[in-house]
């Protein structure tokens, strides 16, 4: 079985080691699952629907349990809860925007903050910098009701960043969005990622989506889901619409296809 | 939209108001013409002024009997919103309780309050059983509304509460309560109408052996001493006191919700 580990110095941020996840109904939608996530890097997980990437992302936020194997954070003991200092470890992102309709865009962004006891002034500034990111600030008073599907997304990867989260988990949060926007959306996620410093792991079905966004892209099987083979994406940041177009990118794309292809008729890599 | 559009627009407006005006109007003056015609007594049938005559010469009883109605409906509402609400919260948070106690919300709902009525006056002083009628038509739509409001809350959503570390208060507070914020604001505008209903019913109940002074206990009263253009203006009063509850209310719900929900957006034209 290929490992999806590759030798590296220092620990991992994330090390998820032979999980497997069978539901109530008998559907096993992981199996032998491991994956290595190292910080600063942007990796995704790319299969086709029902293999299992949106399980992972829901195990590695600790809203799912694992049935078998284990979820560690090697450079800081294993412990889900949040450190003392008020920072998150984790942001997620839905493929859904999942805001609150009956609060503003700025009470929404607010959300993480709110629920940790820091509301009104003390809550101000983190906002305001997570609005100002994402190019909100404008539209702080508006309702989510009142934005496009969009903006809306950015609200919520404006959220998901409010608490610097170590590792900003998104689960294929620009499937729903026209194309124009999405590649819009891509590039403005790639310019938070590099200047936040933080990790991503993203879920998707598009090969084409994560080639562009990816530092490495992990294949997945379907049903049992786990990782078929690894594929680095070594051209260099920033990454930008030269790249959507040159004839690297094109080459990355027919690799990382035939190996969802292999992976899917379940050959070997 | 051109000035024609707007013209006609605007025609249909004042149609929908003028309409209905022009339909009472001409009704009022078909009874009140067939009424002088066929010379009809006033203790079988009184003609629209008379009754209008009636309400302005016994406006100082009348009103009085209004205030008495409207401060038991009002009270009634109130505790019913109160109950209704705090109920369908307390069963939200505990299962245990939800069970033993919801059956006989039920039963109390289906069971015809005019029924209870009696049953009650004879157990409670009259001011008092009338107001508990009008609590018991009136909480149930509340907290029928409310248990489904607080079961509607968008999964994504509750997740990332949970994602966030989010205690059972937060969770009331800043997810369940909003999210069921439409369906309560429906269950008010019922129960609004209902409690009127009790309280209407309570005092036909306690008719001419009660002490009470209400509106409906006037048109009892009225009834057996024959003084049918005196039952008319009781009852005038009491659509009135009706009409008045529901648009309150729904102005309420409006003022409420008017930036978020589905309900009460206005449709783009």
């Amino acid at each position: 079985m290929p490992a999806a580990t590759t030798p590296h110095s220092a620990p991992p941020l994330l090390a998820l080691r032979g999980v497997g996840k069978t539901f109530p109904n008998g559907t096993v939608a992981l199996s032998g699952f491991d994956l290595d996530v190292r910080a600063g890097e942007f990796v995704s997980l790319v299969g086709p629907s029902g293999c299992g990437k949106s399980t992972a992302l829901r195990i590695i936020a600790g809203l799912s349990e694992p049935s078998e194997g284990t979820v560690e954070w090697p450079s800081q003991g294993t412990a889900m809860t949040t450190p003392s200092d008020g920072t998150s470890r984790i942001g997620f992102v839905f493929q859904e925007p999942t805001l609150m309709p009956w609060s503003s865009v700025a009470k929404n962004v607010a959300l993480p903050l709110t629920l940790k006891g820091r509301s009104g002034d003390k809550a101000a500034a983190p906002v305001a910098a997570a609005l100002e990111r994402v190019g909100l600030t404008k539209f702080a008073d508006a309702f989510p009701r009142e934005l496009s599907g969009g903006m809306r997304m950015r609200v919520s990867i404006a959220r998901a960043l409010v608490l610097e989260p170590q590792l900003l988990l998104m689960d294929e949060p620009f499937a729903a969005l026209d194309e124009i926007t999405r590649f819009k959306l891509n590039n403005d996620l790639l310019q938070l990622w590099q200047a936040s410093g933080t990790t991503v792991v993203f879920v998707t079905h598009s090969v084409f989506e994560s080639v562009y966004l990816s530092s490495r892209i992990l294949i997945m099987t379907p049903r049992p889901g786990r990782i078929f083979t690894e594929l680095a994406i070594d051209t260099p940041y920033p990454r930008d619409q030269y790249f959507r177009t040159s004839a690297e990118y094109g080459a990355f794309c027919r690799r990382a296809s035939e190996a969802l292809a292999q992976a899917m008729a379940g050959g070997d890599p | 939209m051109t000035p024609r559009d707007f013209s006609r627009e605007r025609r249909e407006r004042v149609l929908r108001i003028a309409l209905p005006i022009v339909v009472l109007l001409l009704m009022l003056a078909l009874w009140e013409v067939i009424v002088r015609i066929e010379n009809i007594p006033p203790y079988v049938l009184p003609g629209p002024s008379l009754i209008i005559r009636t309400l302005i010469d016994d406006w100082s009883l009348l009103w009085r009997s209004l205030l008495v109605t409207l401060t038991t409906t009002v009270e009634g509402f109130l505790l019913a919103a109160a109950g209704g609400v705090g109920l369908a919260v307390l069963f939200n948070q505990s299962r245990v309780l939800e069970y033993s106690l919801y059956p006989y919300a039920v039963i109390l709902q289906v069971t015809p309050i005019v029924a209870i009525a009696p049953l009650l006056l004879i157990y409670l002083p009259q001011p008092l059983a009338v107001l508990a009628c009008a609590w018991i038509v009136a909480f149930f739509p509340v907290l029928a509304n409310t248990t489904l409001g607080l079961h509607s809350v968008d999964r994504n959503l509750a997740e990332l509460f949970t994602l966030y570390g989010a205690s059972r208060r937060q969770i009331l507070w800043h997810l369940k309560l909003p999210s069921a914020l439409p369906y309560i604001l429906g269950g008010l505008r019922i129960a609004g109408g209902l409690s009127l209903i009790g309280a209407v019913v309570a005092e036909i109940a306690a008719g001419s052996a009660g002490a009470g002074s209400g509106l409906a206990y006037r048109i009892a009263e009225s009834g057996y001493r024959l003084n049918i253009p005196r039952m008319f203006a009781a009852l005038l009063l009491l659509s009135v006191a009706g009409i008045v509850i529901f648009y309150t209310l729904s102005l309420v719900n409006y003022l409420a919700l008017r930036r978020w929900h589905e309900s009460v957006l206005e449709r783009e034209a």
